[in-house]
């Protein structure tokens, strides 16, 4: 009897598991384990003679560019995180404010995040290079005078506001299905109460579609540890690669400069950052959404 | 009474204001590039904001030809269509496996499968390139379908999972009875019920491949590339061209346009539930 079920196990495994779990340890687990294990090696893109020990993560931090990176990417991530979800969140109170054209704002918002980060990259690009510099002449504004993205500090905003620009509109529907999940019961009670509409979003929507922003912040997080095409095509990391995100920077390292140790080793570190933020995230949210 | 009815129209007037003027701000960028799409070069670099007075297509015509337009169109629809399609058969059949089949595998196997959803594509991306050079260079087209399976999964059948446990088992069970084997019972009862993922599954991963860019630019080679690539090294080599480049991106921009018009109601349900879960 036992030994019919294990065969039908087995059976199962091999009809319904065994391709895909394949595919999934030869294209994720085993490059990742083997990237992992070459860090400690003196690997040069093809082939290593001896294990190295902790040089390429020592070799990493003496690299001035590399905490450049290390301080430009914290600080995206940070303020995206913050700008991403706060628009979100406003655009999503728009939309569900019961207004008539709420589904062609919704359309409108969501538009920018159908389209990939580099096209939006070189379209923004246009904008700050071309069109808000012809706007400042014509009405002689200093502000955009020159180029925002010529300059490091204002090449940082300008990747935010595109960021936000493309990602809000995803999040705002995840915050609108919160809003939406949200009993119409308990929001009445609480009108025939007399609470403001400021104290009934505080003390009551926000608390009860937690978990919208638990989802959010973390999908917010991983995104700006990942961010690559906008960097890409808006800033190309310059000038003098003082806007390179860390992402941009591992794909330099490697494939620009052939320092494959290096860039595999910071390739590490950026996933032991995102790892340890997604964890220390969710556990704060998690915790806040049972209060 | 009246008062109050009357704030709060007065109210909802500037709501309205406040979403008009965001909803334009927000296409603005789109609208930019398209009325400089049919202005020629010298209009653009004399105001890049006025009203088209001249209208060529000339953009256009040079935009589909340097930058393969169709050719590239293709190529993204081929690829799209096929990883998005064997990613469902694949995830939907391994996440019916691991939901129906309990032990100490099949829950360890998931636990992996989620966890994995946490590592960036550019931890593994160096090694990743070496290990499979060859295999690139026999057809990267095919070579990019499989290693999306292989990046999409651990979502897909998660999605797939999450659903799945909510069907009783005595559906299963109960076909079982009348002779019917494991794949029959899948493909002929539980997949048809599982529809609504499926719609979210498709359009999850249809947008990330769709406009996926780092791993088509490692893989890809000239004559495959797809629509972000073509438009990316098209703008690189004629930047100065405005007017040429202006019509490229209008042009990357339409096809997925045009279908999330189509499809808006599925696209917004499938992101809500895809993310929720």
């Amino acid at each position: 009897m036992s030994q019919k079920r294990s065969t039908r196990q087995i059976k199962r495994f091999l009809t319904f598991g065994a391709i895909p779990l394949s595919i999934f340890l030869a294209v994720l687990v085993y490059p990742f384990a083997q990237g992992l294990f070459l860090t400690f090696t003196d690997w040069n893109g093809f082939g290593y003679t001896k294990i190295s020990g902790f040089g390429n993560y020592t070799k990493s931090f003496q690299d001035h560019t590399f905490w450049v990176t290390l301080g430009f990417t914290l600080k995206f991530v940070i303020v995206s995180v913050i700008a991403v979800n706060a628009v979100a969140f406003g655009l999503a109170l728009l939309v569900t404010s019961k207004l008539k054209s709420s589904t062609i704002f919704r359309t409108f918002f969501f538009i920018p995040n159908l389209i990939g980060g580099v096209v939006l990259g070189v379209i923004w690009q246009f904008i700050f290079n071309t069109a808000l510099g012809a706007i400042s002449r014509k009405f002689s504004l200093p502000f955009f005078q020159d180029s925002w993205l010529n300059d490091t500090n204002k090449a940082f905003w300008a990747l935010i506001i595109v960021t936000v620009w493309q990602s809000s509109g995803y999040m705002m529907i995840i915050y609108i299905t919160g809003l939406v999940s949200i009993e119409q019961d308990v929001l009445e009670a609480a009108t025939v109460d007399g609470a403001s509409p400021l104290r009934m979003l505080t003390a009551i929507k926000i608390p009860l579609m937690a978990q919208a922003f638990t989802i959010s912040l973390f999908l917010t997080m991983r995104a700006g540890f990942m961010a690559y095409d906008v960097n890409l095509a808006l800033t190309g990391g310059g000038p003098f690669r003082t806007t390179e995100l860390i992402s941009m920077h591992i794909f330099q390292e490697a494939f620009a400069f052939g320092h494959f140790g290096t860039g595999q080793a910071q390739a590490v570190l950026m996933f032991v950052m995102v790892a340890l933020a997604a964890l220390i995230q969710v556990a704060v949210s998690k915790r806040l959404e049972v209060e | 009474m009246k008062l109050a009815t009357k704030r709060r129209s007065s109210g909802k007037k500037v709501i309205f204001g406040v979403g008009l003027f965001l909803s334009l701000s927000y296409v603005a960028p789109f609208l930019l590039v398209l009325i400089n799409s049919i202005k020629p070069k010298l209009d653009i670099v004399a105001n890049p904001l006025s009203w088209p007075v001249t209208v060529t297509w000339e953009n256009f015509q040079e935009a589909l030809r340097k930058m393969n337009f169709f050719r590239s169109l293709v190529n993204s629809i081929i690829i799209t269509f096929f990883s998005v399609s064997v990613l469902i058969i694949f995830s939907s059949m391994l996440a019916y496996y691991l939901a129906r089949t309990k032990n100490r595998f099949t829950k360890t196997t998931f636990l992996i499968l989620v966890a994995s959803m946490i590592v960036p594509f550019q931890a593994l991306m160096i090694p990743f390139i070496s290990i499979f050079a060859q295999f690139v260079s026999i057809n990267n087209r095919i070579a990019l379908i499989f290693f999306y399976q292989g990046f999409g999964v651990a979502l897909s059948t998660f999605l797939y999972h999450g659903f799945i446990s909510k069907i009783p088992t005595e559906i299963d069970e109960a076909a079982s009875m009348d002779g019917a084997n494991d794949f029959t019972i899948f493909w002929r009862i539980v997949f048809p019920m599982l529809r609504p993922v499926t719609a979210t599954v498709a359009i999850v991963n249809a947008l990330w491949i769709w406009n996926d860019f780092l791993l088509p630019r490692l893989v890809l080679k000239q004559d495959s590339q797809t629509l972000p690539l073509s438009t990316y090294l098209f703008y690189g080599q004629y930047s100065t061209q405005y007017g040429q480049v202006m019509a490229g991106l209008l042009l990357a921009v339409v096809p997925i346009i045009i279908f999330y018009l189509v499809l808006q109601k599925q696209f917004i349900s499938g992101i809500s539930t895809g993310a929720v879960k």
